[in-house]
Protein backbone atom coordinates (compact mmCIF):
# COMPACT_ATOMS: atom_id res chain seq x y z
CA UNK A 1 0.00 0.00 0.00
CA UNK A 2 2.49 2.57 0.99
CA UNK A 3 4.16 2.85 -2.50
CA UNK A 4 1.01 3.47 -3.82
CA UNK A 5 -0.04 5.77 -1.41
CA UNK A 6 3.49 7.58 -1.55
CA UNK A 7 3.07 7.80 -5.38
CA UNK A 8 -0.39 9.34 -5.25
CA UNK A 9 0.75 11.86 -2.69
CA UNK A 10 4.02 12.64 -5.35
CA UNK A 11 1.25 13.00 -7.90
CA UNK A 12 -0.56 15.45 -6.35
CA UNK A 13 -1.16 18.64 -8.49
CA UNK A 14 1.26 21.21 -6.11
CA UNK A 15 4.30 20.01 -8.40
CA UNK A 16 6.35 23.04 -6.89
CA UNK A 17 5.52 22.20 -3.36
CA UNK A 18 8.10 20.07 -2.69
CA UNK A 19 11.01 22.53 -3.86
CA UNK A 20 9.19 25.17 -1.99
CA UNK A 21 9.79 23.98 1.34
CA UNK A 22 13.56 23.08 0.23
CA UNK A 23 14.20 26.69 -0.84
CA UNK A 24 14.78 28.39 2.64
CA UNK A 25 17.11 25.76 3.66
CA UNK A 26 19.01 24.95 0.16
CA UNK A 27 19.61 28.89 -0.12
CA UNK A 28 20.97 29.40 3.29
CA UNK A 29 23.19 26.50 3.05
CA UNK A 30 24.63 27.63 -0.55
CA UNK A 31 25.02 31.41 1.18
CA UNK A 32 27.20 30.68 4.00
CA UNK A 33 28.14 26.71 3.34
CA UNK A 34 28.94 26.79 -0.59
CA UNK A 35 29.69 30.22 -1.14
CA UNK A 36 32.66 30.57 1.27
CA UNK A 37 34.07 27.38 0.13
CA UNK A 38 34.13 28.81 -3.36
CA UNK A 39 35.06 31.83 -2.52
CA UNK A 40 38.54 30.30 -0.17
CA UNK A 41 39.42 27.88 -3.20
CA UNK A 42 39.21 30.85 -5.95
CA UNK A 43 41.41 33.43 -2.91
CA UNK A 44 44.03 30.75 -2.02
CA UNK A 45 45.17 30.42 -5.80
CA UNK A 46 45.98 34.40 -5.71
CA UNK A 47 48.59 36.37 -2.99
CA UNK A 48 46.34 38.38 -1.14
CA UNK A 49 47.56 39.50 2.61
CA UNK A 50 47.48 42.44 4.58
CA UNK A 51 50.45 44.43 2.20
CA UNK A 52 49.72 43.23 -1.14
CA UNK A 53 46.01 42.73 -2.68
CA UNK A 54 47.45 40.79 -5.59
CA UNK A 55 44.83 38.98 -7.24
CA UNK A 56 46.67 37.88 -10.14
CA UNK A 57 46.43 33.73 -10.21
CA UNK A 58 49.25 32.64 -8.23
CA UNK A 59 49.02 29.01 -9.20
CA UNK A 60 50.13 26.69 -6.28
CA UNK A 61 51.83 29.29 -4.02
CA UNK A 62 50.28 29.21 -0.76
CA UNK A 63 49.79 25.44 -1.00
CA UNK A 64 53.49 25.21 -1.78
CA UNK A 65 54.53 27.05 1.26
CA UNK A 66 52.13 24.38 3.64
CA UNK A 67 54.80 22.00 3.46
CA UNK A 68 57.76 24.30 4.57
CA UNK A 69 55.66 25.56 7.24
CA UNK A 70 56.48 24.16 10.37
CA UNK A 71 54.23 25.90 12.81
CA UNK A 72 51.43 24.28 10.31
CA UNK A 73 52.52 21.20 11.18
CA UNK A 74 53.10 21.68 14.59
CA UNK A 75 49.43 22.37 15.00
CA UNK A 76 48.21 19.55 13.45
CA UNK A 77 50.69 17.50 15.41
CA UNK A 78 48.62 19.01 18.44
CA UNK A 79 45.52 18.56 17.23
CA UNK A 80 46.23 14.71 16.91
CA UNK A 81 48.06 14.78 20.48
CA UNK A 82 45.01 15.49 21.99
CA UNK A 83 42.36 13.73 19.99
CA UNK A 84 44.05 10.63 20.45
CA UNK A 85 44.56 10.54 24.32
CA UNK A 86 41.46 12.39 25.30
CA UNK A 87 39.03 10.13 22.38
CA UNK A 88 39.63 7.06 23.76
CA UNK A 89 39.42 8.09 27.49
CA UNK A 90 36.29 9.48 27.13
CA UNK A 91 34.87 6.37 25.34
CA UNK A 92 36.41 4.35 28.37
CA UNK A 93 35.43 6.32 31.01
CA UNK A 94 31.96 6.82 29.14
CA UNK A 95 31.56 3.57 29.07
CA UNK A 96 32.23 2.18 32.40
CA UNK A 97 30.14 5.26 33.73
CA UNK A 98 26.95 4.03 31.50
CA UNK A 99 27.33 0.38 32.75
CA UNK A 100 27.78 1.65 36.29
CA UNK A 101 23.75 3.56 36.00
CA UNK A 102 22.66 0.89 33.68
CA UNK A 103 20.44 -1.33 36.29
CA UNK A 104 17.72 0.75 38.07
CA UNK A 105 19.05 2.09 41.27
CA UNK A 106 16.83 4.50 43.70
CA UNK A 107 18.14 8.24 42.45
CA UNK A 108 19.48 7.11 39.08
CA UNK A 109 18.01 9.75 37.40
CA UNK A 110 19.16 12.65 39.90
CA UNK A 111 22.73 11.25 40.02
CA UNK A 112 22.21 11.40 35.52
CA UNK A 113 21.33 14.94 35.17
CA UNK A 114 23.91 16.24 37.41
CA UNK A 115 26.82 14.21 35.85
CA UNK A 116 25.80 15.82 32.54
CA UNK A 117 26.18 19.34 33.75
CA UNK A 118 29.77 19.76 31.81
CA UNK A 119 28.18 19.36 28.30
CA UNK A 120 25.91 21.49 28.45
CA UNK A 121 27.98 24.89 29.93
CA UNK A 122 29.48 26.62 27.16
CA UNK A 123 33.40 25.58 26.00
CA UNK A 124 34.20 28.68 26.89
CA UNK A 125 32.95 29.01 30.20
CA UNK A 126 34.47 25.28 30.92
CA UNK A 127 37.95 26.67 29.93
CA UNK A 128 37.34 29.89 32.04
CA UNK A 129 36.93 27.79 34.57
CA UNK A 130 39.16 25.17 34.53
CA UNK A 131 41.53 28.35 34.07
CA UNK A 132 40.23 29.39 38.01
CA UNK A 133 40.59 25.92 39.27
CA UNK A 134 44.37 25.31 38.04
CA UNK A 135 45.31 29.02 39.01
CA UNK A 136 48.46 28.12 41.03
CA UNK A 137 47.89 30.10 43.89
CA UNK A 138 44.24 30.48 44.07
CA UNK A 139 42.86 27.80 42.59
CA UNK A 140 42.28 24.56 44.59
CA UNK A 141 43.60 22.17 42.39
CA UNK A 142 47.10 22.71 44.01
CA UNK A 143 45.59 23.26 47.13
CA UNK A 144 44.34 19.60 46.96
CA UNK A 145 47.57 18.58 45.47
CA UNK A 146 49.22 19.97 48.57
CA UNK A 147 47.26 18.18 50.69
CA UNK A 148 48.78 15.06 49.58
CA UNK A 149 51.75 15.93 48.90
CA UNK A 150 52.16 16.95 52.19
CA UNK A 151 53.82 20.53 51.26
CA UNK A 152 52.32 23.32 49.40
CA UNK A 153 52.34 22.54 45.16
CA UNK A 154 52.83 25.63 43.04
CA UNK A 155 52.07 23.94 39.57
CA UNK A 156 51.83 26.32 36.65
CA UNK A 157 49.20 24.65 34.89
CA UNK A 158 48.60 26.61 32.11
CA UNK A 159 51.90 27.83 31.76
CA UNK A 160 54.46 25.26 32.19
CA UNK A 161 55.68 23.06 28.93
CA UNK A 162 55.19 19.65 30.84
CA UNK A 163 51.57 20.52 32.69
CA UNK A 164 49.85 22.61 29.77
CA UNK A 165 48.91 19.14 28.02
CA UNK A 166 47.73 17.24 31.07
CA UNK A 167 45.54 20.82 31.97
CA UNK A 168 44.01 20.67 28.46
CA UNK A 169 42.92 17.05 28.10
CA UNK A 170 41.54 16.93 31.36
CA UNK A 171 39.56 19.66 30.83
CA UNK A 172 38.32 18.29 27.50
CA UNK A 173 37.71 15.18 29.03
CA UNK A 174 35.68 16.56 32.01
CA UNK A 175 33.57 18.21 29.58
CA UNK A 176 32.81 15.41 27.09
CA UNK A 177 33.03 12.32 28.82
CA UNK A 178 29.22 12.38 30.21
CA UNK A 179 28.09 13.39 26.24
CA UNK A 180 29.44 9.97 25.68
CA UNK A 181 28.66 8.42 28.86
CA UNK A 182 24.76 9.86 28.24
CA UNK A 183 24.67 8.00 24.47
CA UNK A 184 26.17 5.07 25.82
CA UNK A 185 23.85 4.33 28.19
CA UNK A 186 20.87 5.01 26.00
CA UNK A 187 23.01 2.02 23.97
CA UNK A 188 23.46 -0.50 26.48
CA UNK A 189 19.85 0.22 27.47
CA UNK A 190 18.44 -0.80 24.39
CA UNK A 191 20.43 -4.08 24.19
CA UNK A 192 18.35 -7.24 24.24
CA UNK A 193 18.84 -8.85 27.93
CA UNK A 194 17.94 -12.40 27.55
CA UNK A 195 20.95 -12.59 25.59
CA UNK A 196 23.41 -11.05 27.53
CA UNK A 197 21.53 -13.14 30.78
CA UNK A 198 22.27 -16.28 28.46
CA UNK A 199 25.87 -16.15 28.08
CA UNK A 200 26.22 -15.29 31.06
CA UNK A 201 24.69 -18.54 32.38
CA UNK A 202 26.64 -20.75 29.71
CA UNK A 203 29.45 -18.93 31.50
CA UNK A 204 31.02 -16.12 29.69
CA UNK A 205 32.90 -13.74 31.79
CA UNK A 206 32.11 -10.01 31.50
CA UNK A 207 34.68 -9.17 28.95
CA UNK A 208 33.93 -12.21 26.61
CA UNK A 209 29.83 -11.01 26.68
CA UNK A 210 30.74 -7.65 25.91
CA UNK A 211 32.95 -8.87 22.67
CA UNK A 212 30.39 -11.24 21.47
CA UNK A 213 26.93 -9.60 22.33
CA UNK A 214 27.32 -6.08 23.85
CA UNK A 215 29.43 -3.96 21.38
CA UNK A 216 27.98 -5.73 17.96
CA UNK A 217 24.69 -4.38 19.66
CA UNK A 218 25.88 -0.76 20.77
CA UNK A 219 28.62 -0.15 17.73
CA UNK A 220 26.21 1.17 15.36
CA UNK A 221 25.69 4.10 18.13
CA UNK A 222 29.44 4.17 19.37
CA UNK A 223 30.64 4.60 15.97
CA UNK A 224 28.70 7.80 15.31
CA UNK A 225 29.60 9.20 18.88
CA UNK A 226 33.04 8.55 18.06
CA UNK A 227 32.86 10.09 15.08
CA UNK A 228 31.13 13.24 16.65
CA UNK A 229 33.47 13.37 19.33
CA UNK A 230 36.57 13.21 16.95
CA UNK A 231 35.60 15.69 14.21
CA UNK A 232 35.17 18.24 17.61
CA UNK A 233 38.50 17.38 19.02
CA UNK A 234 39.91 17.88 15.57
CA UNK A 235 38.57 21.23 15.14
CA UNK A 236 39.10 21.93 18.89
CA UNK A 237 39.45 25.76 19.11
CA UNK A 238 37.22 27.48 22.23
CA UNK A 239 38.74 25.11 24.74
CA UNK A 240 42.13 25.75 24.10
CA UNK A 241 41.30 29.39 23.52
CA UNK A 242 39.88 30.09 27.18
CA UNK A 243 42.63 28.07 29.08
CA UNK A 244 45.49 28.67 27.33
CA UNK A 245 45.07 30.40 23.92
CA UNK A 246 47.81 28.04 22.21
CA UNK A 247 50.46 29.07 24.47
CA UNK A 248 53.26 29.14 26.23
CA UNK A 249 54.57 30.23 23.04
CA UNK A 250 52.70 28.80 20.52
CA UNK A 251 52.70 24.73 22.52
CA UNK A 252 49.37 24.09 22.45
CA UNK A 253 47.92 25.81 18.97
CA UNK A 254 45.85 23.80 17.63
CA UNK A 255 45.21 23.76 14.27
CA UNK A 256 41.85 26.01 14.54
CA UNK A 257 43.43 28.21 16.60
CA UNK A 258 47.14 28.50 13.74
CA UNK A 259 43.71 29.28 11.21
CA UNK A 260 42.28 31.71 13.00
CA UNK A 261 45.41 33.50 14.20
CA UNK A 262 46.98 33.80 10.39
CA UNK A 263 43.41 35.04 9.02
CA UNK A 264 42.46 37.38 11.64
CA UNK A 265 46.02 38.49 13.71
CA UNK A 266 48.40 38.40 10.25
CA UNK A 267 45.78 38.66 7.65
CA UNK A 268 47.59 36.52 5.38
CA UNK A 269 44.44 36.22 3.26
CA UNK A 270 45.27 33.66 0.56
CA UNK A 271 47.17 31.41 3.06
CA UNK A 272 44.76 31.00 5.62
CA UNK A 273 42.41 29.59 2.38
CA UNK A 274 44.95 27.42 1.52
CA UNK A 275 45.41 26.00 5.09
CA UNK A 276 41.59 25.79 5.67
CA UNK A 277 41.30 23.81 2.52
CA UNK A 278 44.18 21.43 3.68
CA UNK A 279 42.06 20.75 6.70
CA UNK A 280 38.88 19.95 4.67
CA UNK A 281 41.05 17.88 2.64
CA UNK A 282 42.31 16.18 5.56
CA UNK A 283 39.34 15.72 7.27
CA UNK A 284 37.08 14.37 4.70
CA UNK A 285 39.73 11.88 3.74
CA UNK A 286 40.16 10.94 7.59
CA UNK A 287 35.74 11.14 8.07
CA UNK A 288 35.76 8.75 4.80
CA UNK A 289 37.84 6.19 6.04
CA UNK A 290 36.39 6.22 9.54
CA UNK A 291 32.99 5.75 7.95
CA UNK A 292 34.07 2.60 5.42
CA UNK A 293 36.23 1.50 8.57
CA UNK A 294 34.07 1.27 11.46
CA UNK A 295 31.23 -0.27 8.93
CA UNK A 296 28.63 3.07 8.90
CA UNK A 297 28.85 2.90 5.00
CA UNK A 298 25.40 1.60 3.89
CA UNK B 1 32.37 -10.97 48.74
CA UNK B 2 32.20 -14.06 46.96
CA UNK B 3 31.37 -15.88 50.42
CA UNK B 4 28.54 -13.80 51.35
CA UNK B 5 24.82 -15.06 50.47
CA UNK B 6 23.21 -13.73 47.81
CA UNK B 7 21.03 -11.45 48.71
CA UNK B 8 23.90 -9.54 50.75
CA UNK B 9 26.30 -9.50 48.30
CA UNK B 10 23.33 -7.28 46.05
CA UNK B 11 23.35 -5.05 48.72
CA UNK B 12 27.43 -4.53 48.85
CA UNK B 13 27.16 -4.16 45.30
CA UNK B 14 24.47 -1.09 45.52
CA UNK B 15 26.35 0.40 48.22
CA UNK B 16 29.09 0.55 46.01
CA UNK B 17 27.86 1.58 43.23
CA UNK B 18 26.35 4.11 44.79
CA UNK B 19 30.12 5.20 46.46
CA UNK B 20 31.15 5.55 43.25
CA UNK B 21 28.57 7.68 41.72
CA UNK B 22 29.03 9.88 44.30
CA UNK B 23 32.63 10.23 43.33
CA UNK B 24 31.71 10.87 39.88
CA UNK B 25 28.87 13.73 41.12
CA UNK B 26 31.56 14.98 43.47
CA UNK B 27 34.52 15.33 40.34
CA UNK B 28 32.07 16.01 37.64
CA UNK B 29 30.23 18.97 39.71
CA UNK B 30 32.94 20.25 41.90
CA UNK B 31 34.42 22.55 38.84
CA UNK B 32 30.71 24.08 38.39
CA UNK B 33 30.41 24.38 42.03
CA UNK B 34 33.30 26.24 42.03
CA UNK B 35 32.65 28.68 39.34
CA UNK B 36 29.41 29.41 41.09
CA UNK B 37 31.17 30.11 44.61
CA UNK B 38 33.60 32.28 43.26
CA UNK B 39 30.85 34.68 41.57
CA UNK B 40 29.42 35.09 45.06
CA UNK B 41 32.92 35.89 47.05
CA UNK B 42 34.25 39.10 47.86
CA UNK B 43 37.84 40.37 46.57
CA UNK B 44 39.13 39.37 49.68
CA UNK B 45 37.74 36.00 49.48
CA UNK B 46 38.74 35.22 45.69
CA UNK B 47 42.32 35.99 46.40
CA UNK B 48 42.51 34.23 49.81
CA UNK B 49 45.61 31.87 50.50
CA UNK B 50 45.00 29.64 50.57
CA UNK B 51 41.92 29.35 48.89
CA UNK B 52 38.48 28.96 50.88
CA UNK B 53 35.53 26.46 49.72
CA UNK B 54 32.60 28.63 50.90
CA UNK B 55 32.43 32.21 51.27
CA UNK B 56 31.04 33.10 54.21
CA UNK B 57 27.97 35.00 52.97
CA UNK B 58 26.34 35.42 49.40
CA UNK B 59 26.48 38.67 48.06
CA UNK B 60 25.56 39.77 44.49
CA UNK B 61 27.69 42.41 44.00
CA UNK B 62 29.84 40.67 41.19
CA UNK B 63 26.63 40.76 39.50
CA UNK B 64 25.68 44.34 39.82
CA UNK B 65 28.79 45.70 38.56
CA UNK B 66 28.02 43.88 35.65
CA UNK B 67 24.62 45.53 34.98
CA UNK B 68 25.77 48.40 35.98
CA UNK B 69 28.18 48.46 33.14
CA UNK B 70 26.30 47.08 30.50
CA UNK B 71 27.95 43.75 30.08
CA UNK B 72 24.94 42.19 31.37
CA UNK B 73 23.34 43.09 27.75
CA UNK B 74 25.50 40.68 26.24
CA UNK B 75 23.42 37.48 27.86
CA UNK B 76 20.23 39.17 26.15
CA UNK B 77 22.19 39.46 22.93
CA UNK B 78 23.13 35.51 23.21
CA UNK B 79 19.20 34.84 23.98
CA UNK B 80 17.74 36.69 21.44
CA UNK B 81 20.51 35.01 18.41
CA UNK B 82 19.95 31.70 20.05
CA UNK B 83 16.13 31.95 20.44
CA UNK B 84 15.19 33.55 17.08
CA UNK B 85 18.01 31.47 15.07
CA UNK B 86 16.42 28.23 16.80
CA UNK B 87 13.09 29.15 15.75
CA UNK B 88 14.22 29.38 11.71
CA UNK B 89 16.44 26.88 11.70
CA UNK B 90 13.37 24.71 12.83
CA UNK B 91 10.83 25.54 10.62
CA UNK B 92 13.02 25.60 7.61
CA UNK B 93 14.99 22.63 8.73
CA UNK B 94 11.59 20.92 9.64
CA UNK B 95 9.87 21.54 6.05
CA UNK B 96 13.43 20.73 3.80
CA UNK B 97 13.32 17.47 5.90
CA UNK B 98 9.47 16.84 5.09
CA UNK B 99 10.43 17.20 1.38
CA UNK B 100 13.42 14.32 1.75
CA UNK B 101 11.56 12.31 2.78
CA UNK B 102 7.87 12.65 1.81
CA UNK B 103 8.76 13.18 -1.92
CA UNK B 104 12.28 11.91 -1.90
CA UNK B 105 13.47 15.44 -3.37
CA UNK B 106 17.31 14.76 -4.63
CA UNK B 107 17.40 11.64 -2.97
CA UNK B 108 20.22 10.62 -1.25
CA UNK B 109 22.60 12.43 -2.75
CA UNK B 110 21.21 15.91 -1.34
CA UNK B 111 20.95 14.38 2.27
CA UNK B 112 24.23 13.21 2.46
CA UNK B 113 25.54 16.52 1.08
CA UNK B 114 23.87 18.40 3.78
CA UNK B 115 24.65 16.53 6.48
CA UNK B 116 28.40 17.18 4.80
CA UNK B 117 27.46 20.77 6.12
CA UNK B 118 27.85 20.03 9.38
CA UNK B 119 31.06 18.36 9.01
CA UNK B 120 32.92 21.20 7.61
CA UNK B 121 34.97 22.84 10.18
CA UNK B 122 34.30 26.61 11.29
CA UNK B 123 37.25 27.95 11.13
CA UNK B 124 37.54 26.83 7.39
CA UNK B 125 34.59 29.47 6.44
CA UNK B 126 34.64 31.71 8.83
CA UNK B 127 36.99 34.36 7.11
CA UNK B 128 35.53 34.14 3.85
CA UNK B 129 32.02 34.45 5.67
CA UNK B 130 33.32 37.65 7.53
CA UNK B 131 34.38 39.20 4.10
CA UNK B 132 31.03 38.81 3.10
CA UNK B 133 29.66 40.32 5.78
CA UNK B 134 31.75 43.13 5.76
CA UNK B 135 30.89 43.73 2.09
CA UNK B 136 27.18 43.67 2.75
CA UNK B 137 27.71 45.40 6.00
CA UNK B 138 26.23 42.58 8.26
CA UNK B 139 28.92 42.46 10.95
CA UNK B 140 27.88 43.44 14.09
CA UNK B 141 24.45 42.56 13.55
CA UNK B 142 21.51 40.50 15.10
CA UNK B 143 20.98 40.01 11.67
CA UNK B 144 24.11 38.39 10.21
CA UNK B 145 24.35 35.98 13.10
CA UNK B 146 20.73 34.87 13.29
CA UNK B 147 21.20 34.15 9.47
CA UNK B 148 24.50 32.30 10.28
CA UNK B 149 23.38 30.75 13.38
CA UNK B 150 20.62 29.49 11.32
CA UNK B 151 22.20 28.59 8.70
CA UNK B 152 24.72 26.61 11.08
CA UNK B 153 22.18 24.54 12.62
CA UNK B 154 20.04 23.37 9.34
CA UNK B 155 21.98 20.61 8.80
CA UNK B 156 21.65 19.39 12.09
CA UNK B 157 17.44 20.00 12.05
CA UNK B 158 17.24 18.04 8.87
CA UNK B 159 19.38 15.36 9.78
CA UNK B 160 17.15 14.85 12.86
CA UNK B 161 13.50 15.91 12.07
CA UNK B 162 14.14 13.28 8.64
CA UNK B 163 14.11 10.77 11.55
CA UNK B 164 11.40 11.75 13.14
CA UNK B 165 8.81 12.53 10.06
CA UNK B 166 9.73 9.31 8.71
CA UNK B 167 8.16 7.27 11.63
CA UNK B 168 4.78 9.28 11.08
CA UNK B 169 1.92 7.19 9.38
CA UNK B 170 1.18 8.27 5.95
CA UNK B 171 -2.19 7.37 6.62
CA UNK B 172 -2.47 10.13 8.36
CA UNK B 173 -1.72 12.61 6.08
CA UNK B 174 -3.77 11.04 3.52
CA UNK B 175 -7.08 11.15 4.88
CA UNK B 176 -6.00 15.15 5.59
CA UNK B 177 -5.40 15.76 2.09
CA UNK B 178 -8.76 13.62 1.09
CA UNK B 179 -10.72 15.67 3.34
CA UNK B 180 -9.45 18.71 1.39
CA UNK B 181 -6.54 20.15 3.20
CA UNK B 182 -4.10 21.99 1.22
CA UNK B 183 -0.95 20.64 1.64
CA UNK B 184 0.45 23.40 3.62
CA UNK B 185 -2.32 22.67 6.33
CA UNK B 186 -1.33 18.87 6.44
CA UNK B 187 2.43 20.09 7.19
CA UNK B 188 1.01 22.08 9.82
CA UNK B 189 -1.96 20.52 11.45
CA UNK B 190 -0.62 17.02 11.19
CA UNK B 191 2.93 16.49 10.57
CA UNK B 192 4.25 19.20 13.34
CA UNK B 193 1.96 18.23 16.13
CA UNK B 194 2.80 14.58 15.34
CA UNK B 195 6.82 15.60 15.31
CA UNK B 196 6.24 17.45 18.31
CA UNK B 197 8.66 15.28 20.91
CA UNK B 198 11.17 15.34 18.09
CA UNK B 199 10.81 18.93 17.58
CA UNK B 200 10.98 19.75 21.32
CA UNK B 201 14.58 17.21 21.45
CA UNK B 202 16.21 18.75 18.52
CA UNK B 203 15.28 22.60 19.45
CA UNK B 204 16.92 22.41 22.72
CA UNK B 205 19.75 21.05 20.89
CA UNK B 206 20.08 23.71 18.59
CA UNK B 207 19.27 26.36 21.18
CA UNK B 208 22.41 25.03 23.36
CA UNK B 209 24.51 25.08 19.94
CA UNK B 210 23.93 28.58 18.95
CA UNK B 211 23.86 29.40 22.65
CA UNK B 212 27.36 27.90 23.48
CA UNK B 213 28.79 29.04 20.12
CA UNK B 214 31.97 31.48 20.16
CA UNK B 215 33.93 31.53 17.11
CA UNK B 216 31.52 33.27 14.90
CA UNK B 217 30.41 35.33 17.41
CA UNK B 218 34.27 36.51 17.94
CA UNK B 219 34.51 36.96 14.81
CA UNK B 220 31.35 38.64 13.48
CA UNK B 221 30.12 40.81 16.45
CA UNK B 222 31.75 43.83 18.24
CA UNK B 223 30.03 45.71 20.62
CA UNK B 224 26.16 45.55 19.44
CA UNK B 225 25.53 42.19 19.61
CA UNK B 226 28.49 40.85 21.45
CA UNK B 227 27.62 37.44 22.57
CA UNK B 228 28.35 36.10 26.35
CA UNK B 229 30.70 34.07 25.69
CA UNK B 230 33.38 36.64 23.46
CA UNK B 231 32.36 39.00 26.74
CA UNK B 232 33.87 36.39 28.93
CA UNK B 233 36.88 36.28 27.02
CA UNK B 234 37.25 39.85 27.02
CA UNK B 235 38.10 39.35 30.92
CA UNK B 236 41.08 37.70 29.95
CA UNK B 237 43.52 39.96 29.29
CA UNK B 238 42.84 41.84 32.56
CA UNK B 239 44.94 39.62 34.88
CA UNK B 240 43.39 38.08 37.78
CA UNK B 241 41.57 41.29 38.81
CA UNK B 242 38.84 40.18 36.56
CA UNK B 243 37.90 36.05 38.20
CA UNK B 244 34.71 38.09 39.95
CA UNK B 245 33.54 39.09 36.50
CA UNK B 246 34.44 35.91 34.79
CA UNK B 247 32.67 33.94 37.25
CA UNK B 248 30.00 35.88 37.62
CA UNK B 249 29.29 36.49 33.53
CA UNK B 250 30.06 32.81 33.02
CA UNK B 251 26.80 31.97 35.51
CA UNK B 252 24.87 34.55 33.88
CA UNK B 253 25.48 32.80 30.98
CA UNK B 254 25.08 29.31 31.97
CA UNK B 255 21.95 29.18 33.61
CA UNK B 256 19.49 30.11 30.88
CA UNK B 257 20.79 26.72 29.49
CA UNK B 258 20.79 24.83 32.73
CA UNK B 259 16.57 26.20 32.54
CA UNK B 260 16.15 25.13 29.16
CA UNK B 261 17.98 21.62 29.50
CA UNK B 262 16.14 20.89 32.75
CA UNK B 263 13.08 21.68 31.65
CA UNK B 264 12.99 19.51 28.36
CA UNK B 265 15.05 17.05 30.18
CA UNK B 266 13.23 14.03 28.81
CA UNK B 267 13.21 15.15 25.47
CA UNK B 268 16.80 15.59 25.47
CA UNK B 269 18.06 11.91 26.52
CA UNK B 270 15.69 11.09 23.74
CA UNK B 271 16.81 13.52 21.85
CA UNK B 272 20.48 12.40 21.96
CA UNK B 273 20.26 8.31 22.09
CA UNK B 274 17.82 9.03 18.71
CA UNK B 275 19.83 11.49 16.75
CA UNK B 276 22.67 8.31 17.96
CA UNK B 277 20.80 5.40 16.51
CA UNK B 278 19.13 7.32 13.39
CA UNK B 279 22.21 9.33 12.65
Amino acid sequence: MTVAAATALRANPDRNFRYWLLTPAIFLLLLVGLFPLFYSLIVSFMRIDMMDTDTSFAGLYNYANLFSDKRLWAALGHTLLITVIALPIELVLGLAMAYLFLEKMPGRQIFISLLILPTIISPIVAGATWRLLFDNRYGPINQVLGWFAGHPVTALWTINPQLVYPAIIFCEIWQWTPFMFLILLAALSNVDRSQTEAAAIDGAGFLRTFRRIVLPAIWPVMAIAILIRGLDLARIFDIIWALTAGGPGTMTETISVYTYSQGFKQFETSYTAAIAFLVIVILTVVVVWAIRRMGLAK
Amino acid sequence: MKNLPFHRRKDVRLALRYLVACLLVVIFVFPVYWLFIISFKTPDEIFAFPPVWYPKSIQFSNYFVLFKDGDAKTVLNSLILATVSTFFAMILGTIAAYSLVRFKTGGENLAVWIISQRMMPPVAIVFPVFLLYVYFGWVDTFFGLILLYTAFNLPYVIWMMRGYIEDIPLELEESALVDGCSRWAVLWKVVMPMARSGLFATAVFTFVFAWNEFLFALVLTRTEVATYTVQVTHYFGGQSNFWAKIAAMSVLGTIPVFIAVATMQRYLVRGISMGAVKG
